[in-house]
């Protein structure tokens, strides 16, 4: 197993994108966040784009509210060598956005009316991810800043935001409300010889059960979609392609438990299935053990000393001690486990903060730990 | 464990839904298995449910993924049996035309061409309708063949969305704002309104004693009460010994170690350690003390949701399923029943 160095990483003028990707409540938005700082220190013009952070995350970063542009970041005590923007993703504003980029000014406000324009916009899983990414070929066409950190959602599973313009432009395709709106009209293209009465029937089913206004508006939604649905899948392609490229680095979070590593080997996987860059994996909140003695005994040196009750401040210590080496190993484990799976991926390890970070120092110590330092 | 919670009450223990909820890494699917096999210790028979796809029953039990199908998992003490079941809201949906409508055999090809994800595509309320109807089918099934009038299931645990979705996943009266006013499907969810909303269900919720986590379970707690749903009890998760006499936490935490004593007390043990070793030994305490810290403060937020609370220990070890039956067992020391 090799050390993932992030500097390295960062200071390549040819890495443009960092996307930061895993399971939820493993630290994404903080390890971006992190590393955005440190790349800016270190001489580049970076843009973070969050998800959702923690107020007070955000607010380490001057952020006080969803804007769907990039700002400076202009706190005490930060004067980077580089830049640093950063921004929180308003998911609606940027979906208004596309529209009224797309389609022409009475159209868009047709579009944007629709009561199902509303669901898709807001309530679609799927939708934060697709805006996510959206916005990222938005950043990356701006062409104001030589690096982008890239958040990614906080969703069920790590890969839903690759998934996400597929499953977007499916829902958003014209065939199958089509079908659903007029199936005898659709038939043309012989579904209903496949299926027969039994699309009529589900059809109909559909209909009584979702009602026929969520259906009419939904076809006049699809069909006012439709003259832009090329643009569209075309942004999705470029996006893609993007991330493909070699000028984009992957990294996978992960903490020291099973689901969140298991999420990341599955992560991992997928990214070299679709040749996308992988640059390491980044093992959050890890316990590593900071004195040379080991558990056993430890422990038998706790038992003799709370027999003779003389230094309970140093039998804790030593009980605390063993607890300690005793998560270290599990974590060791864990990670050892994945690495077997996985010999060729990168790894660095960010020991856990004691308190949770939420201000410049804190990021910066992240930094230190994610270069290895 | 500094404060003893309530433990589980006699209204929770009425309860025959119990949803199980938390913030994304605290435990959740953990805390559901262990409930459900709690639940089912002394003969009785417990559905254990998912409902995002995440197939989390079956690696905690180290099974097969499960299909949509009822299958036992586990046997409790004293001859209970758990059942484990994941809801996918297209099988749900088919089985629920099927229920109405005689699709025949095309059900499989409107899958296979997507028109049964699209249908759930068009109005999202309608996944959250068919995952929690398909729940309470469950919760109200009856057994007449063999135990006459009784229920089937004991009891049914939900592994349920997140916090930041629980409240829009068990608002069925929202959700259905999407769908037709008209209908069967309007019949079951006023069905599955009130079976939510009524004292056969407990929200419980899983926290670990950190900051994050806690502020999400209070405000959860506050969603949950905002529309008008019962929480159940406060499921502390992954509890861990305080090391440190409680008078030394405070020092400690401020980074005031008395390493001489250490020293002489690792002496008298027969430790004789390095300067960098002890270092690290006073470095290690000195986090732990701000851990158990910050932990203390969480119990007292905690304590202002006045919730019945009881805590499950962590496991060093990782959780497997002998694990799970150590949890079950600590859950029914402390009530549950």
């Amino acid at each position: 197993m090799s050390a993932l160095d992030v500097d390295r990483l960062i200071d390549d003028p040819d890495t443009h994108v960092i996307v930061c990707c895993g399971s939820g409540g493993v630290g994404k938005t903080t390890t971006a966040a992190a590393i955005a700082v440190r790349a800016a220190e270190r001489g580049r013009k970076t843009v973070v784009l969050t998800i959702d952070p923690a107020r007070r995350l955000a607010q380490s970063l001057g952020l006080r509210s969803l804007g769907n542009t990039p700002k400076q970041v202009d706190v005490d005590g930060f004067e980077p060598a580089g830049e640093l923007s950063a921004m929180m993703l308003d998911m609606r504003r940027t979906f208004d956005d596309m529209v009224l980029a797309h389609a022409g000014e009475e159209r868009a406000k047709e579009v944007l009316a629709n009561p199902f324009y509303k669901t898709i916009s807001t309530s679609f899983s799927g939708t934060q991810e697709y805006m996510a990414m959206e916005k990222l070929g938005q950043l990356a066409a701006e062409g104001r800043w030589d690096l982008i950190v890239v958040d990614t959602p906080p969703s069920r599973s790590a890969l839903d935001f690759l998934d996400a313009p597929q499953r977007m432009s499916s829902a958003l395709d014209g065939r199958m409300i089509k079908l659903l709106t007029g199936p005898a009209r659709a038939g043309g293209w012989g579904v209903r010889k496949v299926v027969g009465a039994g699309f009529m029937l589900f059809a109909r089913a559909v209909s009584t059960i979702v009602g026929g206004q969520l259906l009419a508006d939904a076809s006049a939604f699809v069909q006012a979609f439709d003259g832009m649905f090329g643009g569209f899948r075309e942004r999705a392609r470029r996006t893609y392609e993007l991330l493909r490229s070699g000028g984009t680095a992957f990294l996978v979070i992960a903490a020291p438990e099973p689901d969140a590593l298991r999420e990341a080997s599955y992560f991992v996987e997928r990214l070299s299935a679709e040749s996308m860059p992988l640059a390491g994996l980044v093992v959050n909140r890890t316990h590593p053990v900071l004195a040379a003695l080991s558990g056993p005994s430890a422990l038998a040196a706790a038992d003799r000393l709370e027999k003779s009750g003389d230094a309970p401040l140093a039998a804790a210590v030593l009980r605390l001690h063993a607890d300690r080496v005793a998560v270290a190993q599990r974590e060791r484990r864990l990670v050892a486990r994945f690495t077997k799976a996985h010999p060729g991926v990168s790894v660095v390890r960010v020991p856990a903060m004691p308190s949770d970070v939420h201000d410049l120092a804190g990021l910066r110590g992240i930094g230190e730990k994610l270069s290895g330092a | 464990m500094t404060t003893p919670g309530v433990g589980w009450t006699e209204h929770i223990a009425r309860a025959r839904l119990h949803v199980v909820t938390g913030k994304g890494g605290t435990g959740k699917t953990t805390v559901a298995g262990a409930l459900a096999l709690a639940l089912a210790t002394g003969g009785r028979r417990v559905l254990l449910v998912e409902v995002e796809g995440r197939q989390g029953i079956a690696q905690l039990f180290d099974t097969q993924p499960l299909p949509y199908a009822e299958l036992r998992i586990a046997s409790a003490p004293g001859g209970g049996e758990v059942r484990a079941l994941h809801v996918d809201a297209e099988a749900a949906l088919l089985e629920y035309f099927s229920m109405f409508y005689n699709l025949g055999f095309a059900g499989r090809t409107l899958r296979r061409m997507g028109a049964i994800e699209f249908a759930t595509t068009l109005a999202p309320g309608l996944r959250d309708v068919l995952l929690t109807g398909k729940v309470k089918e469950c919760v109200g099934r009856t057994d007449s063949a063999q135990r006459a009038g009784r229920y089937y299931y004991d009891a049914v645990v939900l592994d349920a969305p997140p916090t930041g979705r629980i409240v829009k996943f068990l608002d069925v009266t929202r959700a259905m704002v999407d769908l037709a006013k008209v209908g069967p499907i309007k019949g079951q969810s006023e069905g599955v309104v009130r079976l939510l909303h009524s004292g056969d269900t407990a929200v419980h919720l899983v926290t670990v004693l950190e900051e994050m986590p806690i502020r999400e379970t209070i405000d959860a707690v506050g969603e949950l009460d905002g529309a008008e749903l019962r929480p159940g009890a406060v499921i502390v998760n992954r509890v861990r010994p305080p090391r440190l006499p409680a008078r030394s936490v405070t020092s400690a935490a401020d980074g005031r170690v008395d390493a001489s004593r250490v020293r002489a007390g690792l002496a008298a043990a027969g430790l004789d350690l390095a300067p960098d070793d002890l270092e690290g030994l006073v470095a290690e305490t000195v986090e732990h003390a701000i851990r158990v810290q910050a932990e203390r403060s969480a119990r007292e937020q905690l304590a202002e949701l006045d919730l019945p609370t009881v805590e499950l220990p962590e496991s060093t070890d990782g959780v497997d399923i002998a694990a799970l039956y150590e949890f079950a067992e600590a859950l029914i020391d402390q009530g549950v029943r």
